[in-house]
């Protein structure tokens, strides 16, 4: 194994010289690490702490008839048992947070269940083997469903409706459509113009994150009328506000504790544990502590999505794509959970990483009956990436180039234009794989290693095409209507920014003036920020400012944005700014 | 369950508790006796985050019966280090070889173990010592590296 | 019956943050007398290095050693609000947020020492190592010790800083998928040998080299565990790993480390990598996030070179040799 870094690249574009920045220094919390010190949620302990088990589905599809506890209750070590109708707000999307998307999925099943696994009661008992017991004596009277399994049956006519809030089994995205698109130019015109056709189908396995550190949290009475949690969740606050959301209270009187956390990659993002550890906690006065055990974790703790894909490329004969289509179908399981939101970051994520002319996309969020994915390390991404790429060798061969050559003649360079109507710029594409080419001893001729991430984008790259809608309609070239940049600069003065738009070439993204010491040059108080603290940097005077983004492509080629398309949303805003209005 | 009494060694101190008869040792030692530094990841015996020494020899101790250690001396990371740290653990410091940091005393016990009864290991012996002890985060490399160049500093030593 | 050895390649961009923006991060840095800095993030560290690289960026946007702060994460009572540690955010995000706070708190440490040293703050810098001076004159310098002591037993001021980052959110154009996405993209590119033994299906002997674009290496130490272990995980995701092997039934399913296969210390792939680094112009020093994207082209580029050694597309994961074994023998029948 060996590591090496090509400073030789971009150095024009870098201060190497700083003082902490770039060092390999030791990490903050390696001795916690090395001597077992390190305070993972489960390394705190409370006299009288109860544990929960949870009664779980049985079946991938069932109507709940009648729950059993009586047994249970007399079990010994048994303190309380929660039911769906326990849960103060039982229905929930995580996303509600950001305002995408409609509660769909319960703590606690109560009518019915949705995939097997899914949590019916939990049990809160003095230690975990009595919690077990007692989840055996309970008896639950299932009705069986029938239910589906397979991503492309789930929204055929007629296939049994999984999430009774979606009950076709589609997710709704913006606008109220079934299905996530993207439009950008015309494939069928570049189909028919195309030397060949190249079409595939790819199937993305679920995965489980499999952190060594099971998902779990502790709750506790706190002094004050408030909870402490201890957890292992990957973010602090978004769990805190779908525990507040579930539990009706006020995001004020939870407090919570984490933030080491072992491993995780997407897989302690639901919160699956928390809101019925608080509940446990307000509803026996005492601490409790619900952790997954490993079969939990392996399967009713949300996967990476399973996807499936179709491609069709258009290729010219001097091997570019000119056009490429995809169909694509992700497995959300039972309920939303992230899926929808890993359904839109693919959309922008697509044609992968090349310029292509004509492109279209079809992406579903699907419901099924089973365990509801979740986010996992490159979330919307791994899959269609996997899919792209062996979809680029079978390119390769079509057109009879070298696949390194192929992607390369294709790869997306500064100030060209992204399906998404979007400028690239900080592209990189092609200077990685002159590198990994060197690396592997992979020959590339003069022709390609001379290729440039900063020269030969924009200018005819850079347009927006006359597009096809899908309802058979042309939308204009140059067309765009969702405001420009991704970002406004006036928004973010707490960082001072002056940031260009994406998109503009490196030429000029890269600052002509002399670099002052540390890193001024990308972090130029602009002139919206003077005073904001940012007077006495330690700068003399302020930094010449980068050059003018006048003539940037984005400013050329982004015409004032036109007027929402119908059903458009207005502006989307957290639901952050709404539980301030609400008086608790 | 009969709560039944139980006497050992930790770490060269005499412990003594009480603990059911279905109990294992993972929890009686975190739970009972206070020792956090074994971790516990899966419970089926799968992972080694929990893994300690009992007599010298690693055990799993989540699937240990926390009752068979009766008499006997159990050593956990927390052993290792007194005044001074293994240099194991400064290996793996300067190595960055922990990254979310959960499996690593499960390792460092491992590894201990090892140079104990191998002051010579080579790579695969390295390999072998570990195979019982997941990483999710770092690959590995990092870690073999460590005790490699520990096994050679011990080496060095001695001679 | 044979080993067939067999080359293949791929080369990815990846998104640094949620997609959409609309994700905030804030972070809180204040000193105490003695000149130690605090950073108070709610961010999560799970082994990225979120409380390192924070520590790092702080300290050089302060101007002090990297031992004189210390990052606190994930405490919802004492650190600002951040949306969490994901979507390849905490870098970029974190990042920029403790770099506005520090760049306050570091104006109220110069404001002390300008005073202290009767000059103008303006015409102040930091060596690094503790020292405030006025530029072009290091003998005429403070600590920066004495400068925040002065700033809050002198001065009454607090050598504290607010940051944070945002990129608002985006709409979506339901009809074109027209968005703003994300500000900057890490890539890679890689190249993968391997062989497949045709009569067992089995791939070894994997060697990868590779090229990942990091933006900055912030310690270049955490990237390269990123690196390392990423694309350990992405060799495990292409040919060992899933929940559900017949997917989409649900038959054979693993419930333990036991019957969910991993490669393990003693299967691990020869990798050498080369980093590169532009930097993003939104980026913390120009950093990314290399936390996602380093398992991702693993994948398709074993897929590829399995094409290469044995002509079979596998186009399905897991890539198990009862995948390869079944398409190997298909074609076998279709040729014969």
């Amino acid at each position: 194994m060996s590591v090496e870094f090509r400073k030789d690249l971009f150095a024009d574009e870098r201060d190497d010289d700083l003082n902490e920045v770039g060092k390999p220094t030791r990490r903050q919390d390696i001795l916690g690490h090395v001597t077992g010190r390190s305070p993972f949620f489960d390394d705190h302990r409370f006299d009288g702490m109860l544990h929960i088990r949870c009664v779980r589905s049985p079946y991938h599809h069932a109507r709940i008839r009648n729950i059993d506890t009586s047994r249970a209750e007399t079990m010994p070590g048994v303190v309380r048992i929660m039911r769906g109708a326990d849960v103060p707000v039982n229905l929930n999307t995580l996303l509600s947070l950001l305002d995408f998307g409609k509660d769909d999925e319960p703590v606690l099943a109560v009518d019915k269940v949705a995939y097997k696994g899914e949590p019916v009661l939990a049990i809160i008992a003095e230690s975990e083997a009595q919690a077990h017991d007692a989840v055996n004596a309970v008896r639950v009277d299932y009705e069986e469903l029938p239910h589906v399994l397979d991503v492309e049956e789930a929204i055929k006519p007629g296939a049994p409706s999984v999430n009774l809030t979606y009950p076709n089994n589609k997710f709704e995205f913006y606008g109220g459509t079934d299905k996530q698109k993207l439009r950008f130019g015309d494939v069928e015109t570049g189909f028919a113009r195309a030397d060949y056709i190249v079409e595939g189908r790819y199937q993305m396995a679920p995965i489980e994150q499999a952190p060594i550190e099971p998902n779990g949290a502790i709750a506790l009475p706190e002094t004050n009328d408030r909870w402490a949690c201890y957890t292992s969740t990957q973010g602090l606050f978004f769990t805190l506000g779908t525990a507040a959301k579930l539990l009706d209270v006020s995001s004020s009187r939870l407090h919570f504790i984490g933030g080491t956390v072992g491993g995780g990659f997407g897989g302690k993002v639901d919160g699956l544990c928390e809101p019925l550890a608080i509940l446990g906690a307000m509803l026996t006065g005492r601490p409790v502590r619900y952790v997954l055990d490993r079969a939990e974790e392996m399967q009713v703790s949300a996967p990476r999505s399973a996807e499936v894909w179709y491609i069709k490329d258009g290729l010219a004969s001097d091997g570019r794509i000119i056009a490429r289509q995809f169909t694509g179908y992700f497995d959300s399981g039972a309920y939303t959970r992230l899926t929808s939101y890993g359904v839109v970051k693919c959309t922008g994520h697509l044609p992968g990483p090349y310029t292509i002319p004509n492109v279209q996309s079809d992406l579903y969020c699907v419901y099924t009956n089973r365990t509801p994915a979740t986010a996992m390390r490159g979330f919307g991404v791994t899959g269609a990436d996997f899919a792209i790429e062996r979809h680029m060798d079978k390119g390769a061969r079509a057109v009879g180039m070298g696949p390194l050559e192929f992607r390369l003649i294709n790869a997306y360079r500064d100030g060209d234009m992204k399906a998404h109507r979007r400028l690239a710029g900080n592209c990189a594409l092609i200077e990685s794989i002159q590198a990994a080419a060197a690396r592997a001893n992979y020959p590339l001729t003069s022709e390609y290693m001379q290729m440039s991430s900063s020269q030969g984008g924009g200018g005819e790259r850079a347009q927006i095409p006359a597009t096809r809608l899908q309802d058979g309609s042309e939308l204009p070239a140059g067309t765009r209507r969702i405001a420009a940049a991704d970002h406004a600069p006036g928004l973010i003065p707490q960082v001072g920014v002056d940031v260009p738009v994406s998109g503009k070439p490196s030429t000029s993204a890269t600052p002509a003036a002399p670099a002052p010491a540390q890193a001024q040059t990308q972090f130029a108080a602009s002139p919206a920020m003077r005073g904001y603290g940012a007077s006495s940097l330690g700068q003399s005077a302020p930094p010449p400012a980068p050059p003018p983004p006048a003539a940037t492509p984005a400013a050329e080629a982004s015409p004032p944005p036109a007027a929402k398309p119908q059903g458009s949303p207005g502006p989307r805003y957290s639901r952050y700014s709404k539980i301030g209005n609400r008086r608790r | 369950m009969a709560q039944l009494p139980l006497q050992f060694r930790l770490n060269g101190s005499d412990v003594a508790v009480f603990a059911d008869e279905a109990d294992n040792l993972l929890s009686v030692l975190r739970g009972k006796v206070g020792d956090l530094t074994p971790k516990f990841g899966c419970g089926q015996g799968g992972c080694g985050a929990c893994m300690v020494s009992v007599d010298g020899k690693t055990v799993l101790s989540c699937v240990t019966l926390a009752q068979n250690v009766q008499g006997r001396d159990v050593e956990s990371l927390a052993g290792l280090s007194g005044e001074q740290l293994d240099p194991l653990q400064t290996a793996f410091m300067d190595g960055f070889a922990a990254q979310c940091g959960y499996c690593t005393p499960g390792m460092i016990v491992a590894a201990r173990a090892l140079l104990r009864r191998n002051p010579n290991p080579d790579r695969d012996d390295i390999v072998e010592a570990i195979s019982d002890n997941l990483c999710r985060c770092t690959g590995y490399e990092p870690i073999i590296d460590a005790i490699q160049l520990v096994a050679a500093q011990e080496r060095g030593t001695r001679a | 019956m044979a080993i067939h050895k067999g080359r293949g390649t791929c080369a990815m961009n990846y998104p640094i943050g949620m997609n959409l923006g609309g994700d905030p991060s804030q972070a809180l840095v204040h000193s105490n007398p003695e000149g130690k800095f605090t950073v108070a993030l709610s961010s999560i560290d799970l082994g990225q290095g979120m409380k390192s690289v924070s520590r790092q960026v702080a300290a050089e946007t302060l101007g002090v050693p990297v031992e004189d702060v210390y990052v606190d994460t994930a405490d919802s009572d004492t650190g600002p609000h951040c949306m969490g540690s994901f979507a390849s955010r905490g870098t970029h995000r974190v990042g920029n947020a403790v770099i506005a706070a520090a760049k306050e708190a570091r104006a109220i440490m110069l404001e002390a020492a300008a005073e202290e040293l009767e000059v103008n703050a303006a015409d102040l810098v930091t060596d690094g190592q503790g020292n405030i001076h006025v530029k072009g004159a290091p003998g005429n310098s403070i600590s920066t010790q004495d400068a925040c002591n002065a700033a809050q037993f002198k001065y009454g001021q607090s050598v504290s800083g607010r940051g944070i980052f945002l990129i608002p959110m985006s709409d979506v154009d339901p009809d074109t998928g027209e968005m703003s996405t994300v500000s900057c993209f890490a890539h890679t590119a890689m190249i993968v040998d391997l062989e497949v033994d045709d009569e067992t299906g089995e791939v070894s002997n994997v060697r990868i080299n590779s090229a990942y674009e990091v933006g900055r290496a912030l310690n270049p130490k955490l990237v390269e565990q990123q690196l390392i272990g990423g694309a350990w995980m992405g060799l495990s995701h292409a040919l060992y790993e899933t929940t559900e092997p017949y997917y989409p039934s649900r038959e054979h399913r693993p419930y333990s480390f036991s019957s969910y296969p991993m490669p393990g210390p003693g299967d691990l792939a020869q990798h050498d990598i080369s980093i590169l680094e532009r930097p993003a112009p939104d980026g913390p020093y120009g950093g990314k996030g290399t936390g996602e994207m380093c398992a991702n082209p693993v994948l398709p580029a074993v897929a590829n070179a399995i094409y290469d050694a044995v002509g079979v597309e596998m186009d399905e994961l897991p890539i198990t040799p009862e995948k390869i074994l079944r398409a190997i023998h298909e074609k076998q029948r279709q040729g014969a």
